[in-house]
């Protein structure tokens, strides 16, 4: 019974590999590839030539003339060769300093700003790469942005909607705003 | 709780439920040996993959055989996913150098896959080169999930035959829940997922240049990025059909390589739950009574529901610390607002909770926020999901024959209080039933409560704790929870790549599955021996709303009087602190 199931189980193993684990992959990655290149590649952003960072992967921003993204459990923030959350449970006081030292940071870079700050703002995203803030984010942001950059506000909420994404069909995620996309529209501005 | 969240949720679970006949009827008649769509033209290739491998098709194994076989294949597999990992500085497709991975860590993440558990001790772009993460990994995420799919098939079988010993052919099963089932749902999935931004390339990780440079702690300057890539989407496809969960990341689901949007969120979450789903369909449709399959399915999506919406409200009412500072946690159009740690702005409160809730109910454990990071009833749902047996859809196959141990256990327990002679479709259900069914249903409290008391005591296990007090027990009870029941999601503050963590969860991982799934083929073999009794007045419907409020109340009451003292010093605890 045991000597019979010995050599199925190990054709059976290496025939499943090689379907599964190299036509497989293999298939979807060359279908991938001609298709969907851009996308399959990591949806890398070019800028003469050289990349300067992919549409779904956030970086860092503490500069008050950027709009700010996340806070970022990687280290440092942002490292896309590293992904992580801060793991840190709701009373971790440890999770108070992060959230004290944000709105600390926020507040210095714009005093005159008394609005609650969106929670996202304040929080580490799961990846500690998330690309996006939500809406009231970017809109919390915008009278520093407008002071710094020396744009108008118009001006700069139509850059802001231009780069909000809103729920599938209107109804299903959250909407959002890319903010390195943002931020690269508002240094364009800025060089011209 | 809003409007939205309410839309939300219901949105996935009218889809979900949408999708279950159709897909259930199309496996039952692939099993069956049926034609249908697809099958028609592989089935060349399925009398191929039999003659080289030796496989006479035609001859169905007694139970034990049918055992034997499943256990071969499994050590098979454990055994080369610990070699690949051993080797994989040696091999091809490792772009980014990576060394071999230690032996305890390698033995964890080889019992970790081929039990579809897929729990992860490692950090997948930080550990795995492509070859280990497609030919070891890939491949598991294929056939541990369907070793699961196969071991329902002699259950039903059991219920069907009369007086036979035999139950079926592993092989055959095996092959046609891979080739038909998950690998054409597995290519149509991972190419919608590409077409939405998931990658799927065998380039090396890309520098890019930061548009701010910063400084890190130690103020050096930073002014690139270097992104990691890789096959990814080819695997995320099946690690979520297949309810396996193991991500090509390290944060799984979460990062935004593997789940780019709204889209991709919600296809995967309706993938989490697909299969499990379905099986219940295909179950009452092949023992003739479609109602059976309803019945479990109803005592399911009963206790799925109020889980859902209980994660949902706790999570949208926030952290009540930061109700301190100037922050803003309330829902409007403009922000999801709740406890937003630990969560991606794209999915907010509603699809993080959504998809905690599944992960856990689903022997899945792939993650799009950081569980670790809940509020503690939202981790208690989470937990006591896990705990309950994985039964409320559960792994794929592995969640229904948890679910039918526990309606044996029904009928018996309805029998001896009605005094008639306990039978569940046909069969007679007696003492060697029952205590296979007994044994499955105690296995993993023993697994989870005896392993939580050791990490607990031991000061190298207790040292990996990141959040202290009730919370750190939550990590570790978690843990165990997850291995004990072949889910694989984690608290991941607990820093469990070590010796302990890695060799302790490894062995849970590796009882949870075979020492359940051993018991099921024996009580198949031991119904497919009996006669049929026809339906009479004295056979009690297993279809009835009493019977699904009878069997749903014995799966709570199990659960909770197990776990209850355990949940009490973790998040109970943790709640009333906040």
């Amino acid at each position: 019974m045991f000597k019979n199931q010995i050599k199925p189980a190990i054709f059976m193993f290496l025939i499943l590999t090689i379907v599964t684990g190299i036509i497989y992959p293999l298939v979807i990655t060359g279908i991938a590839q001609l298709v969907f290149s851009e996308k399959a590649n990591g949806s890398i952003i070019y800028k003469d030539g050289k990349p300067i960072g992919s549409k779904f992967i956030g970086q860092s921003f503490d500069d008050p003339k950027y709009f700010w993204g996340r806070l970022s459990a990687t280290t440092p923030a942002y490292n896309a060769a590293s992904s992580s959350g801060s793991n840190l449970g709701p009373l971790n006081p440890q999770l108070i300093n992060n959230v004290k030292a944000r709105v600390k940071a926020l507040t210095i870079s714009d005093p005159d700003n008394k609005n609650p700050i969106p929670v996202d703002l304040v929080t580490s995203s799961a990846s500690g790469l998330d690309p996006h803030i939500s809406v009231a984010g970017a809109m919390y942001q915008i009278g520093r942005v407008v002071r710094l950059q020396g744009i108008r506000e118009e001006t700069l909420k139509s850059i802001v909607k231009k780069h909000t994404c809103g729920r599938f069909l209107g109804l299903i995620g959250e909407p959002v705003v890319n903010v390195l996309e943002l931020n690269l529209e508002l240094n364009e501005n800025r060089m011209k | 709780m809003n409007i939205n969240n309410v839309i939300q949720s219901l949105l996935f679970l009218a889809v979900l439920i949408i999708s279950i006949k159709p897909l259930g009827i199309y496996m039952a008649y692939i099993y069956e040996g049926k034609p249908i769509g697809i099958n028609v033209w592989l089935v060349p290739i399925e009398k191929w993959l039999y003659r080289i491998s030796g496989v006479d098709s035609e001859t169905e194994m007694p139970w034990k055989e049918y055992a034997i076989a499943m256990m071969i294949f499994n050590i098979i597999g454990i055994f080369i996913v610990f070699l690949l990992q051993r080797i994989q500085a040696f091999l091809p497709l490792n772009p980014m150098n990576m060394p071999n991975v230690p032996e305890d860590l390698s033995f964890n993440t080889a019992v970790s896959f081929a039990t579809n558990t897929n729990w992860q001790s490692y950090g997948g772009e930080t550990t795995l080169s492509y070859f280990t993460q497609m030919i070891g990994l890939t491949v598991q995420n294929f056939v541990s999930a369907a070793t699961g799919m196969a071991l329902i098939l002699p259950l039903i079988r059991g219920f069907m035959q009369k007086q036979k010993e035999t139950i079926g052919n592993f092989w055959v099963d095996l092959t046609r829940s891979v080739l038909y089932v998950l690998l054409p749902l597995a290519i149509v999935f991972a190419l919608v997922l590409i077409s939405c931004g998931v990658i799927q390339t065998f380039r090396p990780s890309i520098k890019t240049s930061l548009l701010q440079i910063t400084k890190n702690e130690k103020g050096d300057i930073i002014s690139e990025q270097t992104i990691a890539l890789g096959p990814a989407a080819s695997q995320i496809a099946i690690k979520q059909l297949g309810t396996n969960g193991g991500g090509f990341f390290n944060v799984n689901s979460a990062h935004p390589f593997e789940n780019p949007d709204a889209l991709t969120n919600f296809l995967e979450l309706i993938a989490i739950l697909l299969i499990p789903a379905a099986l219940c369909y295909s179950f009452g449709y092949m023992v003739g009574d479609v109602r059976q399959g309803m019945a479990l399915l109803a005592v399911m999506l009963i206790i799925f529901i109020p889980c859902l919406l209980g994660s949902v409200y706790f999570e949208q009412k926030g952290n009540p610390v930061f109700k301190n500072f100037n922050i803003d946690q309330q829902a409007t159009n403009l922000q999801p607002g709740g406890n937003m740690e630990g969560k991606e702005a794209r999915f907010g409160i509603v699809n993080s909770s959504i998809w905690a809730v599944s992960t856990t109910a689903a022997s899945n454990g792939s993650i799009n926020s950081m569980h670790d990071s809940h509020t503690p009833m939202s981790g208690l749902i989470q937990m006591w999901l896990m705990q309950i047996g994985e039964v409320i859809f559960g792994g794929v196959g592995s969640g229904l024959y948890g679910m039918i141990s526990f309606a044996i256990v029904a009928v018996f327990i309805s029998g001896l209080m009605i005094g008639r002679t306990p039978e569940y479709l046909g069969k007679k259900i007696e003492s060697y039933e029952m205590k296979m069914a007994s044994i499955m249903i105690l296995i993993p409290p023993i697994l989870v409560l005896g392993g939580t008391a050791i990490a607990v005591v031991l000061p190298e296990a207790k040292a990996a704790i990141l959040n202290h007090g009730p919370h750190g027990f939550s990590e570790v009870l978690y843990a165990f929870s997850s291995a004990g029941n072949n889910n694989g999601s984690a608290f991941a503050g607990l820093g469990v790549n070590t010796f302990f963590y890695n060799i302790s969860l490894g062995i849970a991982m590796f009882c949870a599955r075979y020492f359940l799934a051993i018991p099921i083929l024996a009580i198949a073999g031991s119904l497919s021996k009996k006669k049929i009794i026809p339906v009479s007045q004295g056979t009690l419907p297993t279809y009835t709303p009493l019977f699904v409020t009878f069997l749903t109340m014995i799966v709570i009451i199990v659960g909770a009087l197990t776990f209850f003292p355990a949940l009490a010093l973790g998040p109970i605890v943790e709640h009333l602190m906040m």
